[in-house]
């Protein structure tokens, strides 16, 4: 064979590669962080609604949920409330909700007023846990899968539709034995 | 009316850019000489039509029109003048704009420099650039316009990220892109001389002065990010083998084993089939950089706001230029023959073993940037490159490199003896070696490691690459640019190995919280915290901290690390505060507020950071020297004489 014909060839195999790369990236959506595929950074924080338990993040192995970092100070968080709130309703994948250099009160008057869609409310006071994640603005989310491997982030306000097609649909969609 | 005008410009580029890939090529290849005078027209035309497109964007952002969807999203009334120009490459679809504008500007530049070339191996470099041109301008009609109006208008635009609001974005894509773009040259030029059958080695001499200053702007677009991120994103460090920064750093390695071959070839006319193959690998790379950056298939801080349509196109137009191109040449470099031979340790060994090093450690980057892709195609699970995997794996070929370099610069062409050379190049190895251990023992008190081979290293490359242009200087020789030119890149890279030894040594880092009063004792000096005052900025409010920093008592510098609350996007970002000294830099970034008036400082020494950037300036400054060597003008201006170039002792 023509040896000058091997880079063509090492090139077209590069292509079917980047090829079904995009065909993949289709499918999952867009990834929008660097995170993602990595193991969500371990904490353990004290709950908003019960200051004397701590939560620990270890906790939620073994099954899909979703980080959602929020505060009260966030005009776009409350759009994305009620959401959250339909979401958790109607859908099995668990929300965690990180609040984000809040004050106690507040946040625990917001969701005393507008419903609490999140199975627990690790508070972050200083910012240290969202700096981890790399958060760089409310509202953020993560969706975590039974290994503990963030899987997917979404940045800004969710929407329902955001909601089922990028969230739950992966949760549920590739849950299958052996992932 | 400015955005319509802009879209309609750019389509008019996109036909202009069609007919001079037609021209071009065609005329050419069907030998009708009388169709060659309609390129320069078509490439005049696409020029000016592509310069019209992008002074609109422009100003659509100068003139807060948040009717035009790409302004409102990068954009905000509160944004300064500054940013809302710098802001038209901010994103996606304005930074290709910028792509296309930067290519038509190189092309201009080709088209003057052609002028004296025969008029058909010239007719056919604007038509490959026309090609390249038409695909980019497609692609951003296609899937990526940034002309694109919102009905209705919002009253205000969403602002820049605030990532980007920083002086050093206004030039950093800018230069790195002029840097991409201008390898598209080198390679519109190894595709015309296969084209053309061209088979002696003149074209080597043509593509020589455009490809040192495409990589002089590449080297300059890389430090001026890694700069960026370390000075406004606090990031802490200089490198962070992200696949974008790689995506940038495969064709510098590429383009800096590209010069060298280049050399060859026109010195000696060997290795012709080789740089052929290294032109169209450092373009393809850069396009390469473009899908990766952009496809979303790989994951990345720069991740512009992806999309597979654009994805599946980019992926097109490269399975359309990079396997035509690599079809082209595995037809016509099989033709290709070397009459020259050479000895073991002549300076073509050393040139082609450096070649080698390069392409194994460009090859290096390129499979811990694609493995986590290929392994997530592959379903073998999500796969994470980091560090661990890139600096060992990196340092393995470019550890004995730097050593090659220090020997290979005094190898004579052909003939395989160091000779008298020899002996400056040990003189230079033991001097390199006593300041190593001096550095390491003495003035850093370390223990001895790898930190001791890289000084070493860096400081016999220093050494070694000075003696011959004293020499020169003694015997009152001359002293051609491109002797200055490559004295100074090798030394920058000297000074590179230096800098990035003693940062990644002996680097000190702390995080404490301080309360008002309080002092820190870090690395020799003295840090006091005197609390925080609030800052009103245009678009933004937050702290500003200030912190006293003494050494045994005398005043060195105040710093001022700053936290921002940008408005509109409610995020915050970290101003580090950067004192630069001579042997190094004191960095301060402002964490968390403890409350009470205590916060978390994050405080590092960093020795000799900067000089990774200054050694890269001056590799860049190194290679726009060289380019600008009066043989290349001579070159072309004789250039309708294919002759064997003259066998000068310059590389």
């Amino acid at each position: 064979m023509n040896r000058f014909l091997l880079p063509l060839a090492a090139f077209l195999l590069l292509a079917i590669v980047l090829g079904i790369g995009v065909r993949h990236s289709k499918t999952k959506g867009i990834i929008a962080s660097p995170l993602v595929g990595r193991a969500a950074p371990d904490f353990v924080l004290p709950d908003l609604l019960d200051p004397a338990v701590k939560f620990a993040s270890g906790s939620m192995k073994g099954r899909w949920y979703a980080l959602n970092v929020w505060g009260t100070w966030c005009v776009e968080c409350r759009a994305e409330h009620s959401v959250l709130v339909a979401a958790r309703e109607a859908g099995p994948l668990p929300l965690v909700g990180l609040n984000w250099k809040d004050s106690d009160e507040d946040a625990r008057a917001w969701l005393a007023q507008l419903g609490n869609p999140y199975v627990a409310v690790p508070v972050d006071a200083e910012g240290r846990v969202a700096i981890d994640y790399g958060v760089y603005g409310a509202p953020e989310t993560f969706l975590v899968d039974p290994r503990g491997v963030i899987v997917h982030k979404h940045i800004g306000p969710l929407t329902t539709d955001i909601w089922q097609r990028e969230f739950v649909l992966r949760a549920t969609g590739t849950a299958e034995p052996g992932r | 009316m400015l955005p319509e005008l802009g879209q309609f410009a750019l389509i008019l580029a996109l036909l202009l850019a069609a007919l001079q890939a037609f021209f071009g090529l065609a005329a050419p290849a069907l030998g009708r000489d009388r169709w060659l005078a309609a390129v320069m027209p078509a490439t005049a035309g696409q020029a000016v039509m592509v310069g019209t497109a992008f002074a609109c964007l422009v100003a659509s952002f100068v003139r807060f029109d948040f009717s035009v969807a790409y302004v409102a999203e990068n954009s905000n009334s509160a944004l300064p003048l500054a940013y809302r120009v710098a802001a038209v490459w901010g994103a996606h679809e304005g930074s290709l704009l910028l792509w296309i504008t930067l290519l038509a500007v190189w092309t201009v530049a080709v088209a003057f420099g052609v002028a004296r070339l025969p008029a058909r191996f010239g007719a056919r470099v604007l038509g490959v650039l026309g090609l390249v041109s038409f695909g980019f301008i497609l692609f951003t009609l296609a899937t990526s316009n940034p002309f694109l109006r919102l009905d209705p208008p919002v009253p205000d635009g969403r602002d820049l990220n605030p990532l980007l609001q920083d002086p050093a974005l206004a030039l950093h894509p800018p230069l790195l892109y002029t840097g991409y773009v201008g390898f598209a040259v080198a390679f519109a030029f190894a595709i015309a001389a296969m084209l053309e059958g061209r088979l002696d080695q003149t074209w080597a001499k043509w593509t020589r002065p455009w490809t040192l200053a495409a990589w002089a702007f590449l080297t300059c677009g890389i430090a001026l990010g890694s700069w960026w991120a370390y000075y406004e994103l606090g990031w802490g460090g200089y490198w962070f083998w992200d696949p974008v920064e790689n995506a940038s750093f495969m064709p510098w390695l590429i383009g800096t084993a590209l010069i060298h071959s280049l050399a060859v070839t026109d010195k000696r006319g060997l290795f012709k089939s080789w740089t052929l193959l290294l032109a169209i690998i450092a373009f393809s790379l850069s396009l390469l950089g473009t899908f990766l950056v952009r496809s979303g298939v790989l994951v990345s801080v720069h991740s512009f706001a992806a999309d597979p349509a654009r994805g599946v196109f980019i992926l097109a137009f490269l399975v359309i230029m990079i396997g035509g191109a690599l079809s082209l040449y595995a037809w016509r470099a099989p033709l290709l023959r070397s009459n020259a031979g050479f000895e073991f340790a002549s300076r073509e060994s050393f040139l082609l073993f450096n070649n080698i090093l390069l392409v194994i450690a460009a090859a290096t980057v390129f499979g811990g940037t694609l493995a986590p892709l290929i392994s997530d195609t592959l379903g073998l699970g999500t796969l994470s490159v980091g560090p661990q995997y890139f600096n060992p794996t990196f340092l393995l070929p470019m550890l004995p490199l730097i050593a090659l370099v220090a020997i290979g610069m005094h190898a004579n062409w052909k003939r395989g003896r160091l000779g008298e050379r020899g002996r400056p190049v040990i003189v230079a190895g033991l001097m390199a070696l006593a300041i190593a251990i001096a550095l390491v023992f003495g003035y850093y008190a370390g223990r001895p490691g790898l930190a001791l081979v890289s000084f070493a290293l860096g400081a016999w490359l220093v050494l070694s690459s000075l003696f011959d242009p004293l020499d020169r200087l003694r015997r009152g020789l001359s002293m051609p640019r491109a002797i200055i030119g490559m004295t100074l890149a090798h030394v920058a890279v000297g000074v590179f190995v230096i800098a990035v030894t003693a940062v990644e040594t002996y680097t000190v880092e702390q995080d404490i919280a301080m309360a008002r009063g309080e002092t820190a004792h870090v690395g020799g000096f003295d840090f006091r915290f005197d609390g925080v005052d609030a800052i009103d900025g245009p678009n933004y409010d937050g702290v500003h901290g200030v912190v006293q920093v003494t050494r045994d008592g005398t005043p060195v510098v105040t710093m001022h690390p700053e936290k921002r609350r940008y408005l509109v996007q409610q995020s915050v970002m970290t101003e580090a505060a950067i004192a630069s000294q001579a042997g190094r830099d004191l960095f301060v970034a402002l964490g968390e507020d403890l409350g009470a008036g205590r916060w978390s400082l994050r405080i590092q020494i960093r020795p000799l950071i900067n000089y990774v950037w200054l050694a890269a300036a001056l590799m860049a400054l190194g290679g726009a020297i060289a380019a600008s060597d009066r043989r290349y003008r001579h070159a072309r201006a004789a250039a309708a004489v294919p002759a064997n170039a003259g066998q000068g002792s310059t590389a």
